[in-house]
């Protein structure tokens, strides 16, 4: 049985037997708590600044992010961002209950259906969960709610972010993930996505736009006072 | 199965040097690589602390890898996936082949893995009338032209521009053979477009995994492209590849090993795409796959721990290491004959092939410490490579002329009055025949030297003579 073959060559390595109990529950003791390493001190700043560190990442990283004062504002802040950039007006939405409850007729142009992605989808507009600060980065789980294919299909992805729900560090964003919960947390997929897909495989140049979305735009929802940028 | 040509690498380092266009592209990417690490380092003043602190995660992890291997194990059954412990190559590619039959599987796309280069299961595939598909544009081009990656993050770090366009004119038949590439994008594009409808097509998606999680059961890849999250997620059946060492206990590890990879790796902050997938599709997703496999092989790693090789088994695969080696620097990664080239591969491919076979590949090395100086988790690559020296010097693989003068030498330094004398007459003796030039380029007995670079000839007396001077100098 390979398992017992790998087990026993590392213990030989290891010079010693199946671990003892006590330091077997030292390791179970570790990964109950998780504990944090040494965080970056470059997100420990204060809420506005916070906010702005994202948005600065996203942009040094070739997204590019609106601010909105509004959830109500986000069918209006979609259509003038496809109108920009010359994109189609249909798209491909999360069938997440804040985005399907927008009122979408104030743009009786935007055509669209609550689904997974298709090949054929030129557009998505996605859920977001949270975001770190850190490097200004989006994380992403699948659920009924926000299918992956949405993040990885479509040319343009749109997400639709609180800022309420950007934190400085992953390890934030994973305990908003963990919700107090020890095991059974994980979805069947995280992404943790900075920016828009792109390759430098060709001369080690970078392109935009490999087999991801080339674009990469954020509404971000101001729903947090205190991350107000001061006025 | 991958050829391994690692006893050719002087011959091979000889035809590398001599090859204009593989010194062009060596010459382009290089600059690159260390400027943008330099700066991205330079970016986050911390970056010191966590290497030492990504050593440690690493270190506490092997120290106790039977137990996060068996946790990690049982967390990918709990969420509904499947292990398979493979401790070789050969049942590795088998447990991939009966997972892909089961699936009745007829194209398979890949994510970038080199563990899958290391067991050569596209060969394997394909012998069993299956086709996989290279997906990372890099990994697609080599593909197409029948070669090995001669980098483990860029596989066509060897290629110019030109080559792309002709190979794709060459094998893209069906489009219009008079189409122009203004720019990269435009090559860029015509590869997205044909392997989006491999995508698609595709029953079987495999991956590699950069971390396996402990805590959670999760399978971790950090991509640029996405092309490995479209192969883990379009396909009916997902299947991770993963070596042993490369568990971690929690996400907080992930994490702190996360930081230092991307920096590392291409100078980036952070990969565009770092995605944990844990088991298969639940019961009310709408994507995802249906089967979620991890073949966890070991391959020669479980012999390393307890070793003097051990600390090679916190290696994260960054690059940086061949990134900055002035040897990998001119002779590219082919030379080095198997799966892992530069430093890391002249360490881990003895361990892995045996040292009769790349006994070459730690003796390819100036000892100049740079790539210890640039590892994220401090893997001392130069004493690695020393231990590797010594091996093949204890089971008689050393060259008979190598041992011989070795001995003489080892005879003279133990006796350091007659080693003075000696070496008093030799700098003596050759100051007087350089007279005038700088450097010999050739000398006899000492062609072996002079054949590659001059011999610089000595300007005064010996080292001891002048520390002797400068001491009564005060």
């Amino acid at each position: 049985m390979s398992k017992e073959q790998i087990l026993s060559a590392i213990r030989r390595g290891l010079k010693r037997g199946p671990l003892p109990a006590d330091q077997r529950a030292m390791i179970e003791g570790r990964l109950a708590t998780h504990p944090r390493h040494l965080i970056p001190a470059r997100s420990r700043v204060p809420r506005p600044e916070q906010v702005a560190l994202f948005v600065r990442n996203v942009e040094k990283e070739f997204g590019s992010v609106a601010r909105l004062a509004d959830l109500r504002d986000v069918p209006g802040a979609i259509a003038d961002y496809l109108a920009q950039q010359n994109l189609p007006s249909r798209f491909v939405l999360a069938p997440h209950e804040e985005l399907t409850g927008l009122p979408w007729s104030d743009k009786p142009m935007l055509e669209f259906e609550a689904r997974r992605a298709q090949g054929t989808d030129a557009v998505s507009v996605q859920h977001g969960f949270a975001a770190v600060a850190e490097t200004g980065t989006l994380m992403l789980p699948s659920d009924p709610r926000r299918p992956t294919t949405l993040n990885i299909l479509a040319e343009t992805e749109i997400v639709v972010l609180r800022a309420s729900r950007i934190v400085g560090a992953y390890e934030e964003a994973w305990d908003l993930l963990r919700d107090g919960r020890t095991e059974g947390f994980m979805p069947r997929n995280v992404m943790l996505v900075t920016g828009p897909s792109r390759s430098a495989d060709i001369e080690q140049t970078l392109e935009l736009g490999a087999h991801g979305p080339r674009r990469l735009h954020i509404l971000l929802v101001d729903d947090e006072p205190a991350a107000l940028p001061p006025a | 199965m991958v050829q391994i040509t690692s006893p050719a690498f002087k011959a091979n380092a000889a035809r590398a040097l001599g090859d204009a266009g593989l010194q062009k592209a060596l010459g382009k990417a290089k600059g690159a690589f260390l400027q943008r690490r330099a700066e991205a380092v330079a970016r986050l003043p911390e970056f010191e602390q966590l290497r030492d602190i990504g050593r440690d995660i690493k270190n506490h992890t092997l120290a106790n890898l039977d137990v996060y291997l068996e946790i990690f194990a049982a967390n990918v059954e709990r969420a509904g996936g499947k292990v398979h412990w493979c401790s070789t190559a050969e049942e590795a590619r088998e447990a991939v082949l009966e997972i892909c039959r089961k699936a009745g599987a007829r194209t398979v796309t890949k994510g970038k893995s080199m563990i899958s280069e290391e067991i050569a299961v596209n060969d394997h595939l394909e012998k069993h009338g299956i086709v996989p598909v290279e997906t990372d544009l890099g990994e697609y081009i080599i593909q197409l032209r029948g070669e090995h990656p001669s980098h483990i993050i860029a596989p066509a770090f060897h290629l110019n521009r030109e080559d792309w366009e002709a190979d794709f004119r060459r094998l893209h038949t069906d489009l219009d053979p008079d189409r122009v590439f203004h720019e990269r994008r435009d090559i860029l594009a015509e590869a997205r477009t044909k392997l989006r409808e491999r995508f698609l097509a595709a029953d079987v998606g495999i991956t590699g995994a950069n971390f396996l999680i402990a805590e959670t059961g999760s399978s971790v890849i950090v991509t640029n492209e996405g092309n490995g999250d479209l192969t883990q997620t379009l396909p009916r059946v997902h299947i991770a590849l993963a070596s042993i060492e490369k568990v971690v206990p929690t996400l907080e590890d992930a994490c702190a090993l996360l930081r230092l990879l991307a920096r590392s790796a291409t100078g980036q902050d952070f990969s565009v795409y770092t995605t944990f997938s844990t088991g298969a599709r639940r019961p009310a997703d709408l994507d995802g796959p249906e089967e979620y496999h991890v073949v966890l092989i070991d391959n020669g790693r479980s012999n390393m721990i307890g070793s003097e090789f051990q600390e090679m088994l916190r290696c994260i695969r960054c690059a940086a290491c061949m990134n900055h080696c002035p040897v990998y620097g001119v002779t590219g990664g082919h030379a080095y004959g198997w799966v892992y080239p530069g430093p890391m591969g002249s360490v881990l491919t003895p361990s892995l092939v045996g040292v009769d076979k790349a006994g070459h590949l730690p003796n390819a090395s100036t000892f100049c410490g740079k790539c210890e100086s640039v590892c994220p988790v401090k893997i001392p690559l130069p004493k690695l490579m020393r231990h590797w020296r010594e091996r093949e010097f204890e089971r008689h693989l050393t060259p008979a002329a190598v041992r011989s003068n070795l001995a003489i030498w080892a005879w003279f330094a133990k006796r350091p009055g007659m080693y003075r004398a000696a070496t008093r007459l030799a700098v003596g003796a050759l100051s007087l025949l350089a007279r005038g030039r700088g450097a010999f380029s050739s000398l006899p007995l000492a062609g072996g030297w002079t054949a590659g670079r001059d011999l610089p000839a000595p300007e005064g007396g010996t080292f001891m003579a002048r520390y002797a001077q400068m001491k009564r100098r005060g």
